[in-house]
């Protein structure tokens, strides 16, 4: 009997993941701007449900305001622009702004159980939003463009804007991927099970919570950050929204919450969604908030959830096997 | 006149399986003692006859097995759960008053209170607030108040000084007296063998010992309590 | 004497927000739920008013009489349906499940009517418009005054009917240790669909002094959700009460904050829900030393 990370099946898909990663670097080289820029906004959905994910999958953390970061990447980006530093630079250090922000959010976030996380959160973007609002520079409540992509030929900076998501995805997904494979990953799945016993085992819970909370942080900023950078034009309204976390919502839980490969599923559903109903407005939405519901209360595993227990499958190696002579027997 | 037919009961939690087919009787009007040592299966026994568990019984010759809790109290069957479990914010009498049910019978808050008169002067205190004799007699008289056929008690002493666990066994006798059915889980296995009529003892989940108390022997009650073998 | 003016008219803003509240502090209370649809519901409630008003033209407190039932009905069916189940399932689910709802609620008011905003306030009569000036600084509005006898009313008949009654003492007690009612009796689903549907109506009430103090649109709901959250956390949650108070203060602080500046009106009262959360939940005592070791460097340079 031995313990097993790697199976043939995880090995092959994560080989596979690789190549694929390659592959989509060829995208800008092969397709128009039009695809290149949708490709781009799916990229930004799979970054959004992995962190929306390491924060309530892996983390037991709900929040309902992830927007705050969004836009403080969004924002970010323009103020640093507007400031002389050159655009693709300004986009890392808004990243960084976004995850620099979430540490001091997160002394007191962090203390704070369930609803009132979840609300908390919401009420801090709400606060930023406004704050933003006030500020004559950054468009206050009528918006503002990044126009100093324009100094880019279309083109060239939607393949730039690409290659930055695809960065930004591969990144950190790597980071989330290696997060969990380290002993802090175990410890993780013990706190999403049950904090207190998790908490009398040694396992310093508020640390492993803060690392989630500031990944998070920084992933939703750099999703922000290639919304402005893919759209151009932001508002507060739109990139502060609630709706974002909506969106982050159904990805996940239709997904797979607290699974790795599950998100991503959840993202490109999304995204097949979206672009067949670009029109649908309401009704789409209603269907969207219907399903989430719908899998929260029946399928609180999600797509992915299922599939992985009904088969027992496991693409990426993020757990853990217990193989017998003959039979294998998952454990983790 | 059997008012109460265990058959085959199963009871698990997730795959612990608590109680492994007990079967037993309980005649109208008798104090059945349910002994055995912690984990034996007992609390979760009396949970399954209350309701709280889903196993298989007849109660007065209808099929409880699908009957919720909150309905088995209408039948007649009242539990006085493990810790007492009573409401903290409410006062001892809006304790008593939730529990009344459309039975009919002898017990209301005035006999409840006139059969435990320590709780007199504290009708209006809240629960959270009362002594732990306090609030077993609390418990028990809130058991009483849908004036059930069978009365579900669960270690009323644990936790209690023994001057207090005599005042309470004293006002249960009073109660016994009045005609009631006992089914009784009890650690005090000197106590459980003076009220009870008859024994059962669990082990393990299984039924090890069944008589009546007056001819067993303490030695053999032991024996198999902890499950130990008797000499050849 | 602005101030004085200013604090007066928070104090009617505020009870405002306590009717809006009461009803996710009884879910809260009863069944440790937060409806995050609870916004969506008070909205849904003023668009019945709305409808029974445009198509019988009664004023708007007749039309909710009306609409009451409706909402009782709905109460109860939300109950059975979403929220019973979540209550079994963790703690995530009733959030998740709820937001779902939520997004459900808005888009299918949306897609029912417009998304233009509405008012009821033309069929509510003299109260919207009548006040009575005390003194040059000071205001009554006859709306403000109506509102805050309402909210009074209805905090203090649900003091009543918990404190005095049998139903009241059931609901309590199902609240405090549901696994235990069941054992004397109480059938805690009926005790639960009752909650919720107590809530829900007193929801709808929120949304008639909503739509008209002002305007709303399928989309009002989250706001009013984040202001009844911030109410029900301000005044404390689990307290009936604290509802009734968390909703003043916070009424009274985004009057005073408007004050300040017009714009700030809303976010004084962001800031004293978090300064409210940061206390209590002892945050204050993780940030403050780092602040004040963050300080004692500056200075000791």
């Amino acid at each position: 009997m031995k313990v097993q990370r790697w199976t043939r099946t995880s090995s092959l898909f994560t080989g596979g993941t690789a190549v694929l990663a390659v592959l989509l670097a060829c995208v800008p080289l092969v397709f128009d701007p039009d695809v290149v820029q949708k490709l781009t906004t799916l990229l930004i959905l799979v970054l959004l449900a992995a962190m929306w994910n390491a924060l309530a999958g892996y983390g037991g953390m709900l929040s309902v305001g992830q927007q705050a970061f969004i836009g403080i990447g969004a924002y970010g980006t323009v103020f640093f622009a507007r400031q002389g530093v050159s655009p693709y630079m300004a986009m890392i250090l808004a990243t960084l702004l976004a995850g620099a922000i979430s540490v001091p959010i997160s002394l007191f976030a962090l203390r704070l159980r369930a609803a009132q996380f979840a609300i908390g959160m919401w009420v801090i973007a709400e606060v930023i939003s406004i704050i933003v609002r006030l500020d004559q520079n950054l468009g206050a409540g009528t918006g503002i463009s990044l126009i100093e992509l324009n100094q880019y030929e279309p083109n060239f900076r939607q393949a730039y804007t690409f290659w930055l998501a695809l960065a930004f995805a591969v990144i950190f997904l790597a980071a989330l991927f290696f997060l969990l494979r380290s002993p802090l990953g175990t410890s993780l799945q013990a706190i999403r099970d049950d904090e207190d016993a998790a908490r009398s085992l040694g396992v310093r819970v508020a640390a492993r919570k803060r690392l989630l909370f500031v990944l998070a942080g920084f992933g939703c900023g750099a999703a922000g950050v290639l919304v402005v950078a893919n759209t151009l034009f932001i508002e507060p309204s739109s990139v502060f929204s609630v709706q974002w976390s909506a969106y982050m919502i159904f990805m996940v839980l239709v997904g797979g919450l607290g699974t790795f490969e599950g998100p991503i599923l959840g993202a490109v559903l999304l995204f097949a969604i979206q672009t067949t109903f670009t029109q649908g407005g309401p009704w789409y939405l209603v269907g969207l908030g219907a399903t989430a519901a719908l899998f929260a209360l029946a399928l609180p595993r999600g797509l992915w959830g299922t599939i992985e227990e009904r088969l027992g499958l496991r693409l990426m190696p993020v757990g853990y096997r217990v193989v017998e002579a003959q039979r294998e027997k998952k454990v983790a | 006149m059997t008012l109460l037919t265990v058959e085959s009961l199963d009871c698990r939690y997730g795959l612990l399986q608590a109680v492994r087919g007990v079967s037993f009787e309980i005649g109208q009007g008798e104090t059945v003692a349910l002994i055995g040592a912690n984990g034996a299966g007992k609390t979760t026994l009396m949970r399954a006859v209350a309701g709280a568990h889903r196993p298989h019984g007849v109660f007065d010759g209808i099929d409880i097995t699908r009957i919720p809790a909150h309905r088995r109290v209408a039948l007649g069957i009242a539990l006085v759960p493990e810790g007492r479990r009573l409401f903290p914010g409410l006062t001892v009498e809006e304790n008593l008053r939730v529990a009344t049910s459309r039975r009919r019978g002898r017990w209301n808050v005035k006999s409840v209170l006139e059969v435990f008169p320590l709780l007199q002067p504290r009708r209006h205190v809240a629960a959270a607030n009362l002594s732990g004799g306090e609030q077993q007699a609390v418990a028990i008289g809130r058991a009483l108040m849908s004036n059930p056929r069978l009365l579900l008690l669960d270690e009323v002493s644990l936790g209690l000084a023994p001057v207090v666990v005599d005042a309470v066994y004293r006002s249960l006798t009073d109660v016994i007296r009045e005609g009631a059915t006992v089914l009784l889980v009890e650690q005090d296995l000197t106590r459980a063998l003076k009220v009870a009529g008859r024994v059962i003892c669990m082990l393990e989940g299984r039924v090890v010992l069944e008589g009546d108390a007056a001819s067993l022997d303490r030695d053999r009650v032991v024996r198999a309590y902890f499950g130990l073998k008797r000499p050849a | 004497m602005t101030l004085v003016n200013a604090v007066l008219q928070g104090i009617f803003l505020g009870a405002f927000y306590a009717v809006l509240a009461c009803g996710l502090s009884i879910m809260f209370g009863v069944m440790r739920i937060i409806n995050l649809a609870h916004g969506d519901v008070a909205v849904l409630g003023a668009y019945i008013v709305f409808v029974i008003v445009e198509h019988t033209g009664v004023s708007a407190f007749v039309a909710f009489a009306a609409a009451l039932p409706v909402m009782v009905v709905l109460g109860y069916i939300l109950q059975l349906t979403v929220l019973e189940r979540s209550l079994k399932a963790g703690i995530l689910t009733p959030l998740l499940a709820t937001f779902g709802l939520s997004i459900v609620i808005q888009n299918l008011l949306q897609l029912t009517f417009s998304p233009d905003v509405h008012s009821l306030g033309g069929s509510a009569g003299v109260v919207t418009t009548s006040s009575w000036q005390v003194t040059s600084g000071l205001s009554v509005s006859a709306l403000g005054i109506v509102v805050l006898a309402v909210a009074v009313l209805v905090f203090g008949a649900l003091q009543v009917f918990l404190s005095r009654t049998r139903a009241g003492w059931v609901m309590r007690a199902t609240a405090e240790d549901a696994d235990a009612a069941e054992l004397v009796g109480i059938d805690s689903r009926s005790v639960y669909a009752r909650a919720t549907a107590i809530a829900v109506a007193i929801a709808a009430l929120g949304g008639l002094f909503l739509g008209i103090r002002s305007v709303f649109d399928p989309v009002s709901g989250p706001t009013q959700l984040i202001f009844a959250f911030e109410a029900v956390v301000i005044g404390g949650m689990g307290s009936l009460w604290g509802t009734l108070f968390g909703g003043i203060a916070l009424g009274v602080a985004q009057t005073l904050g408007a004050q300040v500046h017009p714009q700030f009106a809303v976010m004084a009262g962001h800031l004293l829900f978090l300064a409210v959360l940061i206390v209590r939940f002892g945050g204050g005592r993780a940030v403050l030393p780092g602040v004040r070791r963050a300080l004692l460097l500056r200075t000791a340079r």
